[in-house]
């Protein structure tokens, strides 16, 4: 019993050494989104092109569907513009743009000089929808699934990398089950 | 003149900033209003994770005040309004912790440490208890070194 006693201090030293080495490298401001595994929430918004189409969930059925939150306010969503449409035309992805509080005018001009890797984009710019899917900082990807349910969310900019090492394994495996 | 002018240029420049985060939303009672405060002060900014969403002047917070604010006058309970963020925002909004599965080690852990104490506690009274009247604190033998040493030391003196 003595001699358990003096491991004591070893062992407490391991257990907690093992807790904060787990805490290491994790990235705290990116949170887990709170709709993973629910359908994406109802809305009814204008197409950013034709203002006179309006949108709703059922755009997000039949097929995989990429979510990208942005707006020209956005600087990182710069970043990441090239590689949305290296995603769209390389590698056929279908992503749906979700103009998050921003103005037609500029987005349309934005479009114009950038490129256009949307299938459709919905024009939120109060920002309901944004808030009802729980974004809190654009860019924010989502992806969703055939059934119009959300599977997973990246906060921040997506690029080759992050494309790589996690959406495709996650739109495989949501392609695989659906 | 100068030390005036100074004064009136800090004043003003700080009621600026104060009002970087005071939104204008007029309460029926203060009741409503201190309830308003208690809510915003309870619900955690997703964006600056460090702040409540009375305090923040990030514009998710500005728009999750209007929401409690708009909740609160169409009648929505403080639970109803928390579960509303929760659900968006998921459980990271809250500064207390719902008590689950998952967060039952953080509740718990106080308890569990004072439970843990008053047993050790108590092991050590039981213990010296037992020892107690019944056995002698030193065997004959050791009396009799004790009893040597002693002698020793008068001797010397």
């Amino acid at each position: 019993m003595k001699r358990f006693l003096l491991f004591l201090p070893l062992l407490i030293a391991i257990v907690v050494g093992v807790v904060l080495y787990a805490g290491i490298g994790k990235d705290t401001t990116k949170l887990e989104s709170a709709l993973v595994g629910k359908p994406v929430p109802e809305f009814s918004l204008r197409d950013l092109h034709n203002p006179d189409v309006t949108l709703d969930q059922s755009l997000f059925r039949g097929r995989v569907t990429l979510l990208n939150v942005w707006a020209t306010w956005c600087p990182a969503c710069r970043d990441e513009h090239d590689d949305l449409m290296w995603l769209a035309e390389e590698k056929g992805v279908n992503i749906i743009g979700l103009n998050y509080k921003d103005n037609r005018e500029d987005a349309l001009v934005w479009l114009d000089r950038l490129g256009d890797p949307y299938r459709k984009i919905i024009y939120d710019p109060r920002g309901t929808l944004g808030f009802d899917l729980g974004v809190y900082g654009a860019p924010e990807t989502f992806v969703i699934d055939a059934g119009g349910v959300v599977r997973y969310r990246h906060v921040g900019v997506l690029n080759e990398a992050v494309w790589e090492q996690t959406l495709l394994a996650v739109i495989n495996d949501v392609q695989g089950n659906g | 003149m100068l030390r005036i002018v100074y004064w009136v240029l800090a004043l003003s420049l700080s009621g600026v900033a104060a009002a970087d985060v005071a939104d204008v939303y007029d309460f029926e009672d203060p009741a409503q209003e201190q309830r308003y405060q208690n809510l915003t002060s309870e619900l955690r900014c997703p964006k600056c994770q460090n702040q409540n969403i009375a305090d923040s002047s990030a514009p998710i917070s500005r728009d999750m005040r209007g929401v409690v604010y708009q909740m609160m006058k169409d009648g929505a309970s403080n639970e109803e309004i928390v579960e509303s963020l929760v659900g968006r925002f998921g459980e990271f909004v809250r500064y207390k912790p719902e008590f689950d599965s998952r967060t039952f080690l953080l509740w718990a852990t106080p308890a569990i440490g004072v439970f843990g104490g008053l047993l050790v506690v108590a092991g050590v009274v039981i213990r010296s208890r037992r020892a107690g009247p019944e056995s002698p604190a030193l065997s004959a033998e050791e009396k009799a070194r004790a009893d040597n040493m002693l002698a020793d030391q008068d001797r010397s003196s």
